[in-house]
């Protein structure tokens, strides 16, 4: 401990270096929580799928319907014990930006194949009873302030007009993975204000047995296997993780994003380290004359490089802890997005590490200067 | 036995085009208490022999044997905490940390012992007391004069109670009215509390103020 203070009067010798460096590490840091948080959601949303679940989709795409038909041939189809459906609504609510999934659901047996969705009774009754009215998560009411019985207009997208809703039930889910920024209206309500041209997305299959999903699901795409609308049909888990992967491989590119980050910003921190131990080889002599060990010196060094390094790491993950967790807008976009302990302590193992590395070289260059030579170079 | 006892001392220089003999078989002997004086020309080897002297160089050949201990046989770690508990350099240049205060500058030779803080604050004071800064105690390099740091650097060297002090050049960077202060300092150093001084210097009339004078020239140390 009595070194410290030659390490904090190093530190702030050149405070605007100082500041800059801490900033720069701080913003790597941040970088790193956001994107870390980002790989982080996107596994826990291709988790969330249930593997007792099958989703049923046409073989050419997901933007390709289903005939309603294939709800009874379904149904028929051995190992099958329920089934539902589904439709992508795909509108607006009063501006682009207020971004949110809407889910035209077969209301008869829909809810009941997700048990994740809590619902209070009365108003699954209520919405049942209430053809325009429409199911939404907490997030949603919270996000714009809405309340139970306000009529909400969107404008569709994909199936034109003004749309109104009446919000007629609010659902929280029992895993924030899930989501609670949803909203399920009825399919019917979709099916008679499109001109009954609309008809399900996906279907969702719940298997008899959920052991035997994979066979229940190659039995269901060989019995569509020659119609006009091939099927093709997996475990929600594996939908959602294709789902996921529909992003692209953006697991490399964010790896690859904080690696190039984490290297940028190694070079500068060592680069100050070193500019900062440079400056001070005469006094590292000195030091050295008075009997300083060359051990000591280095320790000092990297020191001091681990200050910069873990201070700038503790604003940038702070600054994201307070920033990105529970960011509604992230959230909406990637339900469960947030800043979890685990990402922290990595982003503190990442400033440990930064540190480290950033000051072995001056650290070396300090243990192994020659005092002879250094005092000759003042003099 | 002697304080100091260098025996067949020989250093050499390699350059690109040929080796540079800096000392020859120097031989010297210094008892304890004694005040020397060692001039020569630029380039004779005097700061180098101060240096070998220090532990901060390593001769190519020929032994140092300084309180009892032979330091060219020394490891460096061994080297860097014997000379913490031996020697005291005062350098031309103060070479005083510019961001310590005068008092954390002569504070810096304690923090390798095991001294409190309280017996360091003491020691440090005291120190500085002797050469006469007891109020400069918290001015910062730039708040003093060239006299003043060098004043702070012979305190720096005696505040570990070193058995030698080595002083290269301590007037060369200072007007005649400051010199003569740090020279007086010095010899006070010897004549008061019996410190055993070498002292480098160019300055005739300051090597006149040593007890016992030495010439170094092309290598050969002449008593």
């Amino acid at each position: 401990m009595k070194h410290a203070r030659l390490v904090w009067k190093n530190l702030t010798r050149n405070k605007r270096r100082s500041i800059l460096t801490v900033l720069s590490v701080g913003v790597a840091l941040f970088l790193f929580a956001a994107l870390q948080s980002v790989l982080t959601a996107l596994d826990a949303t291709s988790e969330v799928g249930s593997e007792s679940r099958l989703i049923t989709r046409n073989a050419t795409g997901i933007v390709f319907p289903l005939p309603e038909a294939y709800t009874q041939r379904l149904r028929a189809v051995d190992g099958v014990e329920a089934v539902s459906w589904a439709n992508w609504f795909g509108g607006t609510y009063i501006d682009s930006r207020n971004y949110f999934a809407q889910f035209a659901v077969d209301e008869e047996t829909f809810f009941s194949m997700y048990p994740e969705i809590q619902i209070a009774p009365a108003q699954l009754d209520a919405f049942n009873g209430e053809k325009s009215g429409t199911i939404v998560g907490q997030g949603l009411m919270e996000r714009f302030g809405w309340s139970l019985g306000q009529t909400i207009v969107l404008q569709g997208t994909i199936f034109p007009g003004d749309w109104e809703f009446v919000i007629r039930g609010v659902y929280e889910p029992d895993n924030p993975s899930f989501g609670d920024e949803n909203m399920y209206f009825h399919y019917d309500y979709l099916f008679e204000n499109s001109g009954e041209s609309a008809t399900p997305g996906w279907f969702i299959v719940r298997p008899s047995d959920p052991n035997l999903a994979t066979e229940v699901a190659a039995r269901i795409d060989g019995s569509f296997e020659n119609s006009s609308d091939p099927t093709q049909t997996e475990t929600e888990k594996a939908f959602q993780a294709g789902f996921v992967t529909m992003w692209g491989n953006v697991g490399f590119l964010v790896r690859a994003i904080g690696t190039a980050v984490f290297f940028a910003i190694l070079l500068v921190a060592a680069n100050t380290m070193m500019m900062s131990s440079r400056e001070r080889i005469n006094e590292v002599a000195v030091l050295k004359t008075l009997g300083f060990r060359d051990g000591l010196l280095s320790r000092l060094v990297v020191a001091e490089s681990l200050a910069i390094s873990v201070v700038g790491g503790v604003l940038g993950l702070a600054a994201a802890s307070v920033m990105l967790a529970n960011n509604e807008m992230l959230g909406s976009i990637l339900p469960g997005y947030t800043v979890l302990p685990s990402t922290m302590l990595q982003g503190l193992a990442i400033a440990v590490v930064l540190g480290l590395i950033s000051g072995f070289v001056p650290a070396r260059e300090a243990a192994r200067l020659s005092v002879v030579d250094a005092l000759r170079r003042v003099a | 036995m002697a304080l100091v006892e260098l025996r067949d001392l020989t250093k050499r220089y390699q350059t690109e085009a040929e080796i540079i003999s800096v000392l020859e078989d120097v031989d010297l002997n210094i008892e304890a208490g004694e005040y020397l004086s060692l001039m020569g020309p630029s380039g004779s080897g005097k700061s180098t022999l101060l240096n070998l002297m220090a532990g901060l160089d390593q001769p190519d050949s020929g032994t140092i044997t300084i309180d009892g201990s032979e330091i060219t046989s020394l490891g460096p770690n061994r080297l860097a905490d014997w000379r913490a508990n031996h020697i005291g350099f005062v350098f031309q240049f103060y070479n005083l940390l510019p961001v310590l205060t005068a008092f954390q500058n002569v504070e810096l030779p304690l923090l390798l012992t095991n001294l409190s803080k309280d017996e360091r604050r003491e020691r440090v004071e005291v120190a500085l007391n002797v050469v006469n800064l007891s109020d400069r105690m918290e001015h910062y390099p730039r708040q003093l004069s060239g006299g003043q740091e060098q004043r702070v650097g012979i305190a720096r060297a005696i505040v570990s109670d070193p058995v030698m002090i080595l002083a290269d050049e301590p007037t060369g960077d200072l007007d005649a009215a400051s010199a003569e202060e740090i020279l007086t300092l010095l010899e006070r150093l010897h004549s008061e509390f019996n410190k055993t001084v070498l002292m480098v210097t160019h300055d005739q009339h300051a090597a006149e103020r040593a007890h016992r004078k030495m010439y170094l020239e092309k290598g050969v140390l002449h008593q």
